[in-house]
């Protein structure tokens, strides 16, 4: 930890940048919070899910009366229960939403597109009924071919997952239908004339697994409708706004008539942004008219939602000999699961933006193939892609005989650089970070035998959207807070001290919470790294419209004009502006409260934006590994993430997100995959073979917070959830590399892969010999 | 589905001899329960064994350990007398899962789950355990090595239990170790499984060796051939290379999700060289368990 605990970053602040303990954690510890699953209802059901066997097939009928008739069994569905949807793509949040493919991956249509693919539900009165009814269902399946891998998905002649699918993205477009469903271009300036510039040239190609966002809480939910149609749904999830509209839309129910609760939320990273339990649960409550309660298994969540892409990937970079980037180029293959949407998107627009660039040229493919419809994991698309071009960045460096921070250094995205998907930097911490790097006592630590060191640089854009917050002075004078956006990773203690800071009113005072959705306006979801940014400038402005207020009512106390009367921000009081006001004693919010009343009534401040003005985070990390060379493992052995947070308002939730992201990023290194058989079936199911890191398999993981305000945000805040995940893939692939002198470009690096990379390389230095 | 908790073991061995549908034994739960909720199986009746006190304790004498079948790791690790002798067994026991699952994970249970790559088998094997077995035609002992003979398949006949295994004492020059691989550090199901049991007379010559592997093949194998290697030497290098290169050619693994055959094949031959060592080092007694 850089600071010691509750003493602020910056001077300027009093209760921004200390550590507080957050208000969620004695009920977390005591386990008196409620996650998704710990909410019952008197005569509530069991939902269950009838999953596909299948990995591709056509649904010839689906006959349900059996399930129907057995004692017990309150209500079975399946996709004709919806309301049908038309293949259109309409504008959502910041990205697009296809609501065909929304309600197919809750229960398949005329096919199942991979193993686990949801096909029909029940509500009974027990699990044990919920599960000999799913027996029940009598499902005729067609066995079609399959396609699991994304260059095979591609080749002509593959398997086709729609045969109307026809690649958008392509001019003229294509007269044949294939897997590839959208096509993506970036260019800037002229590659092959930098490629003509460049003195040093380097091409290789990239291959990553899919990998699941691994939130230790599955899917669950419980969802109430009343016979008048008035529904309650109670769900762990990242947006439950989302959810509300979602299911209005799948249902073709009006908005107003679902009010939705977020539940305490064990893990989502992107994974809790879309819907599987929650329309089922609303449908099966509303025909049985009783409460129904849906939770996945492990298995279930491994099988049927997340993960994120698996690729394959192309890069080129040319430099010249003094060291600067003259063109990149890069070809990204991802998969997008069985349904369109991939992030090949945010991919391709990551992949070179540490760097200031003047020749770019990338395509992206979002490809189908029968596996899980891929859901957003942090930072979505930005770790594949940043990994490769990371990868090519070391090689460079190495080749050109340039220390890997000064290469990056020379070449670093700063105020002013036009990245390659358009837009020109404001003020951003990249050679910032690099700088904090070079001078850590990591970079200059000695390694040990077998040991490598890997750096890499990190981007991710951030978010903004729409939020609503309100702020209620009560009646003492205390507070309460409502936000909008699921608190993941310590939002509701951020955004109290960011209201403390502003009103001066100890923490205590303010009692926070997420509200539900007929609580507020409008809320995007917690993604994109926007919460803090997003909710803390809406509580920001709630708390000057408490003061603004306060202001009014004073002044109609002291029966003097409101411009005579200004809140002094030192002593969080009201007071005269001057002395031609007269003499008042100030008024602190307590006593304003206590006069509310009288003054006009009740006080509440509020807040509701659309928050512009997001800015980037970079990082850059350093990774030590070690090897062993006979059995091909890799342990990491020291780590340090190096990332700037705008401003960190609880430095100690900046480090967790900054760990957080670095150990979901050594999994994906070392050893997370999706394994499949050659039937297509997924063979680790489970998170004994789907092997995310354990605790004993990570060093202490450092952390150094950057500093570099974002000038739009009233205190700076950048998002810090995501770019901390971008790093790890390169930066232990370029460790990996160096300890072996093995150039390693497929993920994981599992302990089988390496010690094939080093038993083939021996062999070929004896063979030398 | 029922469930049964007998105080002897001839009332259990009845139970399970007398069920018409599927009768299934329960230890510490830690692979049946996992397996009934999955779906994998689903037994008609649950005889737990914990209520039988044989199956419970852990005595001693001068021929050696009877180590109950339902003794959990956590128990053999707080036997500091079973601990020195063998540490390896005892450490191999408490590789099994977690601080929580060492709680329940029982001896009886990881070998009679059936599964190749139980941790604490070969260090059983490489001790030359035997299982003391009852059943309705009465007792009879099987050498741990003849227990397993596939997968999910074992040498027991309907309404046999594993109530005891014995281990002999510990010989004075002796040593015994278990080394596994797996991708991370812990909560992992073996990739291969080593153990090794040697004793030297006063000169330090090798009087007897066992090396047993798990993961390589269908059932926990015992590598006589690796054994033969390292008696009548002094286990130098070129002894240790032997043994080690006996244990590669003992494997015939698959290729799964947990490791190609080819890994297999040569990361026994380098878990033999790291698991003869230790063993050593013990029999030597330049250090005792590790943990
Ligand atoms: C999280 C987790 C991690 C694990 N990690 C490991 C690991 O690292 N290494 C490893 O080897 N295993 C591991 N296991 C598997 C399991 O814990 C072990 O195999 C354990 O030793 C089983 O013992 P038990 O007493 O719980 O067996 P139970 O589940 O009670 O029984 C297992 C099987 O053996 C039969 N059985 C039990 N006792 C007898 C007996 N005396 N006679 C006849 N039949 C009997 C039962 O009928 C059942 O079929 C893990 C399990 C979990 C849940």
């Amino acid at each position: 930890m850089q600071d010691k605990v509750k003493s602020p970053m910056s001077s300027e602040f009093s209760v921004i940048g200390t550590r507080p303990v957050r208000p969620d954690g004695v009920d977390k510890v005591t386990g008196r919070a409620r996650f998704g699953a710990d909410l019952n209802m008197s005569g509530q059901l069991v939902g269950a899910v009838l999953r596909s066997p299948h990995v591709h097939a056509r649904i010839v009928k689906i006959d349900t009366s059996a399930a129907r008739a057995l004692d017990g069994v309150k209500a079975v569905v399946t996709q004709k229960d919806f309301v049908s949807q038309s293949n259109a793509t309409t504008n959502f949040g910041e990205g697009t939403l296809n609501l065909m493919h929304t309600v197919t991956n809750v229960l398949a249509g005329d096919k199942v597109l991979y193993h686990g693919h949801a096909v029909a539900a029940v509500a009974a009165t027990s699990s044990a009924v919920a599960k000999q009814a799913l027996k029940l269902i009598k499902v005729e399946y067609e066995v079609l071919p399959h396609v699991i891998d994304v260059d095979e998905a591609m080749a002509p002649g593959a398997p086709l997952l729609f045969p109307d699918m026809i690649t958008e993205g392509v001019k003229p477009a294509p007269t044949t239908p294939s897997n590839i469903a959208k096509r993506i271009d970036i260019v800037l300036g002229d590659v092959e004339k930098g490629f003509n510039e460049a003195d040093v040239i380097i091409e290789r190609s990239f291959k990553t697994a899919p990998v699941h966002q691994g939130y230790i809480e599955p899917h669950a939910c419980i969802a109430t409708v009343s016979e008048d149609g008035q529904a309650e749904l109670f769900v762990s999830t990242q947006g439950h706004w989302i959810v509300r509209m979602l299911c209005a839309k799948l249902l073709g129910w009006d908005i107003n008539k679902i009010k939705v609760t977020a539940a305490e939320i064990g893990g989502g990273f992107g994974g809790k942004t879309v819907v599987y339990l929650e329309p089922l649960a609303l449908l099966l409550s509303q025909k049985s008219r009783r409460p129904v309660k849906m939770v996945m298994s492990r298995e279930d969540v491994i099988r049927a939602t997340g993960p994120t892409s698996g690729s394959s990937m192309t890069i080129k970079m040319g430099a010249t000999k003094d060291g600067r980037i003259v063109a990149g180029e890069a070809l990204l293959k991802f998969q997008a699961g069985a349904l369109p949407g991939s992030p090949v998107g945010p991919g391709c627009m990551c992949a070179f933006a540490p760097y200031d660039l003047a020749n770019v040229k990338v395509i992206g493919y979002d490809v189908v193939s029968n596996r899980p419809k891929v859901a957003a994991y942090r930072a979505p698309g930005a770790p594949i892609s940043e990994y490769a071009v990371e990868s090519v960045v070391d090689e460079l460096a190495n080749k050109l005989g340039i220390d890997p921070i000064e290469f990056r250094l020379k070449n670093v995205a700063k105020q002013g650089t036009k990245a390659a998907y358009g837009p020109k930097f404001g003020p951003v911490g990249m050679a910032e970070a690099l700088e904090a790097a070079k001078a850590s006592a990591h970079w200059r630590t000695p390694l040990g035998k077998n040991q490598g060191r890997g750096i890499a640089a990190g981007f991710w854009f951030n978010i903004g959207g729409e939020t609503t917050v309100s702020l209620v002075l009560n009646e003492d004078g205390t507070l309460g807070l409502t936000a909008g956006t699921p608190d993941i990773g310590g939002l509701r203690a951020s955004l109290c001290m960011m209201a403390s800071e502003e009103l001066k009113v100890p923490l205590e005072k303010i009692r926070v919470q997420i509200g539900d959705t007929n609580q507020l306006g409008y809320n995007f979801l917690t993604g994109g790294s926007r919460s803090t940014f997003s909710s803390g400038m809406a509580t920001v402005e709630a708390a000057r419209d408490i003061k603004k207020e306060a202001v009014k009512r004073a002044a109609k106390l002291w029966e003097l004009p409101e411009e005579a009367v200004e809140w002094d921000a030192a002593s969080g009081a009201v007071r005269p502006a001057g002395p031609n006001a007269g003499k008042h004693k100030p008024m602190t919010l307590v006593d304003i409260a206590k006069i509310a009343g009288k003054t006009g009534g009740p006080i509440v401040g509020y807040s509701r934006l659309n928050a512009h003005g997001a800015a980037p985070s970079f990082a850059c990390h350093i990774a030590d590994v070690e090897i062993d060379p006979e059995t091909g493992k890799a342990s990491i052995v020291r780590y340090t993430a190096i990332q700037d947070a705008g401003r960190a308002i609880h430095p100690s939730y900046v480090e967790g997100q900054y760990q957080g992201g670095v150990a979901q990023g050594i999994g994906w290194a070392l050893n997370e995959e999706y394994i499949y058989g050659t039937d297509g079936k997924l063979q680790n199911a489970g998170f004994l073979d789907y092997r995310i890191p354990v605790a004993s398999d990570l060093p202490m993981l450092d952390t150094i917070i950057i500093e570099v305000p974002n000038p739009v945000h009233p205190y700076g805040v950048r998002g810090v959830g995501e770019t901390c995940i971008v790093p790890p893939l390169a930066a232990i692939s370029n460790a990996v590399s160096m300890a072996t002198g093995v150039r390693f470009a497929e993920l994981p690096m599992s302990p089988p892969r390496i010690l094939a990379a080093l038993d083939k390389a021996r062999a070929e230095k004896t063979a030398k010999m | 589905m029922r469930y049964e908790a007998p105080e002897t073991i001839e009332k259990a061995c009845q139970l399970l001899a007398a069920e018409a549908g599927h009768a299934r034994v329960l230890a510490g739960g830690t692979d049946l329960l996992v397996q009934i909720k999955t779906d994998v199986l689903d037994p008609s009746v649950v005889i737990d064994i914990k209520k039988i006190a044989a199956t419970r304790t852990i005595t001693s004498d001068a021929a050696g350990f009877k180590i109950g079948a339902a003794v959990t790791g956590a128990e053999l690790k707080e036997h500091d007398a079973l601990k020195a002798a063998w540490p390896g067994l005892v450490e191999a026991a408490n590789l099994i899962g977690s601080t929580q699952v060492q709680g329940r994970a029982t001896l009886g249970g990881n070998l009679c789950n059936g599964s190749p790559a139980a941790d604490s088998v070969p260090a059983l094997i490489a001790a030359g355990a035997k299982a003391q077995i009852v059943g309705p035609e009465g007792r009879r002992e099987l050498a741990v090595e003849d227990v397993m003979i596939g997968v999910r398949k074992l040498a027991l006949t309907k309404g046999e239990i594993i109530v005891s295994f014995t281990v002999p004492a510990r010989p004075k020059h002796g040593g015994d170790a278990y080394l596994r691989f797996i991708p991370r550090t812990e909560m992992d199901i073996a990739v291969v499984g080593c153990g090794v049991a040697l004793e030297l007379d006063a000169s330090g010559t090798c009087t007897a060796a066992r090396l047993s592997l798990g993961a390589v093949a269908e059932r926990p194998l015992l590598v006589a051939e690796a054994g033969r290697a390292l008696v009548g030497t002094k286990v130098d290098a070129a002894a240790i290379e032997a043994a080690a290169a006996a244990a590669s050619a003992a494997c015939r693994p698959i290729d799964d999700k947990r490791g190609t055959k080819v890994f297999r094949i040569q990361v026994a031959g380098v878990l033999a060289r790291r698991t003869i060592q230790l063993a050593l080092d013990r029999a030597n007694g330049k250090t005792g368990a590790t943990h």
